[in-house]
């Protein structure tokens, strides 16, 4: 409100000032904060909603079709079987087909999901001839499941999150808090995968905020339970575990009775599994059973053209001609170990909130780089604390997001969405540059003047954009069809280890400052 | 004044920001739903590509023949240049008919965005000189306007483009260039002839305003506004004089035999009037009075010349024309004897109020005719703003039947509620007695404290009273009844009341505001 008051003192000098202030969002911070995430969560749903009018995964593409088709398959599988068979390949549930391949609440949330549509559509969850079903109401309510899910869960998050932010570093203006709950909220990337292309991220990555937002409000057990959720949604989560461990037990360590604190924090978390688990846990082999669905060791160390070590580094080395899978795994749990080794003790010796975020990062980031079968649409996970950080380091964030994107533009093209992508991309160009510029304000004075890095950032940005229209418009050669696919890679890759680094470096610079005051606080 | 100059092109940047934002939206919603207009319009270049001109008015090759003014087949010739390039068979007069593909749909989506630059200039034009917050509220209401994404994005119309000339027409008006305006709204007129009903206004203003001076300067400049008028129409009308077709191209921009209403009812006057009628009818039938049953049906859809009423008198086009004009005449009286330009933009609006309530076979898309201008008049004072808010809600609600496919349900009312929440934040943050709490807490807050008082002193607190409310949730009930009690409760019976209850609704305010007008314009 500053802004726009000081826009009034005098029409002729100062009125020039705030604009250039990106004075232009005043009536946007008149109110509370609830109502200014309503009206931001508005958009954000026209934003997801116009999306999902799009194409997605799979469509018109038999006979396997997509992920819309295999979450599909899926509520039809929960719908009609007791929850016993749902991991076992029988007569009724034929595993080659979609199996089932995420923990339980997935499978929970699939059956409440496939309720709802038998009871609008029941053809499009019966078993076996519903396969491939594809109609305009079909995917209405497909899409409207997604919808709800991120409105139900997604959104509370992020208004959690926020609390919990702003509380910890109460000197935040209210423009930024504005900026910020956009930038998560509108964050490209979830709502093409979700909305697009057809996933429930935003179930797995909204309780993961959530568990986030609650250590940032000092409620260490319900994080506990959260990120348990979290992680039994999708365990792709575990791309945080290593930042959830490390900052709990150096939290713990600090207590008065730090074996008693961990063995609260690890009841908790048995607990949270025992009850998700709970219809597996009659006997050793249903839950084996369903573990095995969850570790797919046997696909290879990588799929397509993903923007990680193995794969980019596959260039050179065939990592899959040269070992088995055996080792390959072991050698990428070794790497993926050692990559957030150093964020993880960091926040074993000093946990703080902002090391806590960074460490997710870093933790996340390292998973995506060096762990083993690793989707492009993992992305999101380092994407989501990347958001979360955006408001200290603008401008790596925007980069990070434009990498993102870049790395899963030829998924993007499969799925044929992209004009979506292309939409989606400019408001963020938009959005990330609100009129005067506001706040990146902060971080711009600092800014480095012509150095090598930046000139080859901008050179690596300009190429990207480039490649975008390379790879619609240009047919690669014959003998390399994948040239394109293997560039996007190459370059996103080359981003991400870079940022990888500068994340960690600002980790570990944190901690000398952090450790300070931190004993200051103990102090009084 | 020269700081004014050099913050031009800031001003430019911003408003291209609300409307890149705005655009991308636009472009995320290419696959939605598409009235029949759509096909119009692709028929459109097809028979100004295709057909020489002199053939343009009388080819019936499609249903949708050519029923708008010249300028506007001169612009479909123009777009068809680039259509042809992009896919020639969208130019195709007998392969393109009812064409679906990508390609048109691209093409025809994007034209519109395209040029809905027209009204951002229009609006440049109308705000350059305003304070940063009229500015910003104007932009809101106008360039994020949900009524102009439904009827433009999704229906499928370029009434941004002609409002845009509109708004340029009223600019030039208030910063005095009378003949430029009468130039622009002459333009307007040759292309989408609907437009005339400000015409009385234009008239009796530009003759007191521009043509005095005594009486043989006033005469002189009489004849050059003539003259500019006669030349903009010789331009447009001219080769359809030389081809012999003018009475072809006459009788085709006016179809009176299409009925006083149409097939969705407008929420306008004659709403009242046939349910009148029908009560009357209902009434004498039970007292014994044997009336003869209409020959036709409102409810039917098309009309045609047979008298649909049953007791009250017949109404003619010619009847409805007295009408408009004696609900302007107070007004024309007022602009007679003060023709000042700051109250150009409100007369133009209570023209197109007059026009929708009263005129001939009134589409519910005319409501943007009045809505959009009113928003420049709704930044000028509280009572104004509280008026357009509420207006604006009820006409962007009589939209709703527009879209009315399952899939853009969520849209049109994401966008409503949206709108609502974004105009509530601009006028209240506008208009505000209190002081606002601020997190802020940086060394720059401190300079405002005696700017915000002189501020807030000059007006009131934007409030909607308990009318406003009562009305708003008679909106919400009025839908809930439409979307799940009418089914419910009556399943397939009377499909046309939910239809009908909004439009009575909505016609309430648009009576109210009709009278708020008229009471505002001879107050002034």
């Amino acid at each position: 409100m500053d802004r726009n008051n000081r826009g009034k003192v005098g029409k002729d000098n100062v009125e020039l000032d705030s604009n250039k202030n990106g004075d232009l969002c005043w009536w946007l911070l008149h109110k509370g904060l609830t109502s200014l995430f309503l009206c931001i969560s508005m958009f954000g749903l026209l934003v997801r909603w116009t999306v999902s009018l799009h194409s997605y995964s799979g469509a018109g593409n038999p006979p396997k079709f997509g992920d819309y088709e295999a979450q599909r398959h899926w509520m039809e599988i929960t719908v009609n079987l007791p929850a016993q068979d749902w991991y076992i390949n029988s007569t009724k549930n034929d595993l080659s087909y979609w199996g089932l391949d995420y923990p339980p609440l997935t499978a929970y949330q699939s059956y409440i999901h496939g309720l709802f549509l038998r009871f609008f559509d029941p053809e499009s969850v019966t078993l076996f001839t519903s396969r491939g079903y594809e109609s305009y109401i079909g995917k209405l309510l497909m899409r409207f499941t997604v919808l709800s899910s991120d409105l139900l869960i997604f959104f509370p998050s992020v208004l959690y999150f926020i609390h919990a932010y702003y509380d910890v570093h109460s000197r935040g203006r209210k423009a930024d808090v504005a900026w910020h709950i956009l930038l998560i909220l509108i964050n490209p990337c979830l709502v093409l995968i979700d909305h697009g292309h057809f996933q429930y991220n935003c179930i797995s990555l909204g309780l993961a905020l959530a568990a986030v937002a609650a250590i940032l409000s000092q409620r260490d057990l319900l994080a506990c339970v959260l990120f348990c959720l979290s992680l039994n949604h999708k365990q792709m989560s575990t791309y945080f575990a290593p930042a959830f461990f490390s900052h709990l037990l150096g939290k713990c360590l600090r207590r008065k009775h730090p074996l008693l604190e961990i063995s609260k924090l690890g009841m908790v978390v048995l607990g949270t599994f025992a009850m998700v688990w709970w219809p597996y846990l009659h006997s050793r082999n249903a839950a084996l059973q369903v573990l095995s669905r969850l570790a797919p060791f046997e696909r290879g160390i990588y799929e397509d053209y993903v923007a990680n070590f193995w794969c980019t580094s596959s260039v050179l080395i065939k990592w899959k001609r040269l070992f088995p899978t055996q080792s390959l795994r072991l050698f990428s749990m070794v790497a993926t170990i050692l990559a957030c080794l150093p964020s993880m003790v960091q926040q074993i010796l000093a946990p703080s909130s902002k090391g806590f975020l960074y460490g997710l990062l870093n933790s996340s980031l390292s998973f995506y780089l060096f762990s083993f079968q690793v989707h492009e649409k993992s992305i999101l996970l380092p994407l989501l604390p990347a958001t979360l950080l955006a408001m200290e380091w603008p401008r790596p964030f925007k980069l990070l997001t434009h990498y993102a994107l870049f790395s899963m533009f030829p998924l993007v093209c499969r799925d044929n969405l992209i004009l979506p992508y292309i939409a989606l991309y400019a408001l963020c160009i938009f959005l990330y540059h609100p009129p005067g510029g506001r706040w990146d304000e902060a971080t711009r004075q600092g800014s480095t003047p012509l150095s090598l890095v930046s000139v080859l950032l901008t050179l690596a940005y300009l190429g990207s954009l480039v490649l975008h229209i390379v790879y619609l418009t240009v047919r690669p050669p014959e003998r390399y069809p994948f040239l394109f696919e293997a560039l996007i890679m190459l370059l996103s890759f080359s981003h991400f280890v870079l940022f990888a680094f500068h994340t960690n470096i600002k980790q570990w610079m944190l901690s000398g400052h952090l450790i300070g005051s931190d004993k200051g606080k103990k102090q009084h | 004044m020269a700081s004014r100059q050099s913050m031009l092109p800031e001003i430019c940047w911003n408003l291209l920001w609300f409307f890149g934002v705005a655009a991308c939206v636009k472009l995320l919603l290419i696959p939605s739903y598409h009235s029949t207009d759509f096909e119009v319009h692709r028929h459109w270049l097809a028979l100004t590509r295709s057909l020489p001109l002199s053939q343009w008015y009388s080819n019936e090759t499609s249903p949708w023949t050519l029923d708008y003014p010249p300028f506007f087949a001169y612009f479909e010739y123009f777009l068809s240049f680039f259509a042809s390039l992009v896919d020639p068979q969208i130019v195709d007069i007998h392969e393109g008919l009812n064409y679906k593909a990508d390609t048109v749909v691209y093409f025809q989506r994007i034209s519109v965005i395209v040029s809905d630059l027209c009204l951002v200039y229009g609006i440049y034009r109308l705000t350059r000189k305003l304070e940063t917050q009229k500015r910003v509220v104007m932009w809101i209401l106008v360039i994020w306007s949900p009524a102009l994404v439904i009827v433009d994005h999704m229906h499928f119309q370029y009434n941004g483009f002609l409002l845009g000339m509109l708004m340029l027409s009223i600019s030039c008006l208030q910063d005095g260039r009378d003949l430029m305006g009468g130039f622009l709204f002459a333009v307007l007129l040759c292309f989408k002839h609907l437009f005339a009903v400000a015409g009385p206004v234009y008239f009796v203003y530009l003759l007191r305003h521009y043509c005095r001076g005594g009486l043989f300067k006033g005469l002189g400049r009489l004849a050059t506004m003539g003259a500019v008028v006669v030349a903009v129409f010789a331009a447009a009308f001219g080769p359809f004089f030389y081809h012999g077709q003018i009475q072809q191209v006459i009788s085709r921009m006016f179809p009176f035999g299409r009925g006083l209403c149409h097939a969705y009812w407008a929420p306008n006057f004659w709403v009242f009037y046939i349910i009148l009628d029908k009560g009357l009818a209902f009434l004498l039938k039970k007292f014994g009075i044997d009336i003869p049953t209409p020959a036709a049906s409102f409810t039917g859809g098309l009309v045609g010349d047979s008298s649909p009423f049953a007791v009250l008198p017949q109404v003619t086009p010619l009847s409805t024309f007295i009408m408009v004009l004696l609900a302007l005449s107070p007004c024309l009286v007022k602009i007679w004897k003060n023709p000042h330009p700051g109250s150009v933009a409100r007369w133009i609006s209570y023209a197109y109020t007059c026009g929708f309530l009263f005129g001939w076979h009134v589409h519910e898309k005319a409501s943007l005719h009045f809505v959009i201008p009113l928003a420049i008049v709704a930044v000028q004072s509280l009572e104004d703003a509280q008026h357009y808010f509420l207006l604006s809600i009820a006409t962007c609600y009589s939209l709703f039947p527009l879209l009315y496919e399952a899939q853009e349900y969520p849209i049109k009312v994401v966008l409503l509620l949206l709108h609502s929440m974004l105009m509530w934040f601009g006028f209240s943050a506008k208009y505000s007695k209190v002081k606002p709490p601020t997190i802020s807490d940086n060394k720059k807050t401190r300079k405002k404290g005696s700017s915000s008082s002189s501020r807030s002193g000059e007006e009131g607190e934007f409030m909607i009273g308990w009318g406003g409310k009562c009305y708003i949730i008679g909106i919400v009930m009025v839908e809930t009844w439409g979307q799940l009690l009418h089914p419910y409760f009556l399943g397939d019976k009377l499909p046309f009341a939910p239809l009908l209850l909004i439009s009575i609704y909505c016609g309430v305010e648009v009576v109210y505001s009709w009278v708020w007008q008229l009471k505002r314009i001879m107050a002034d």
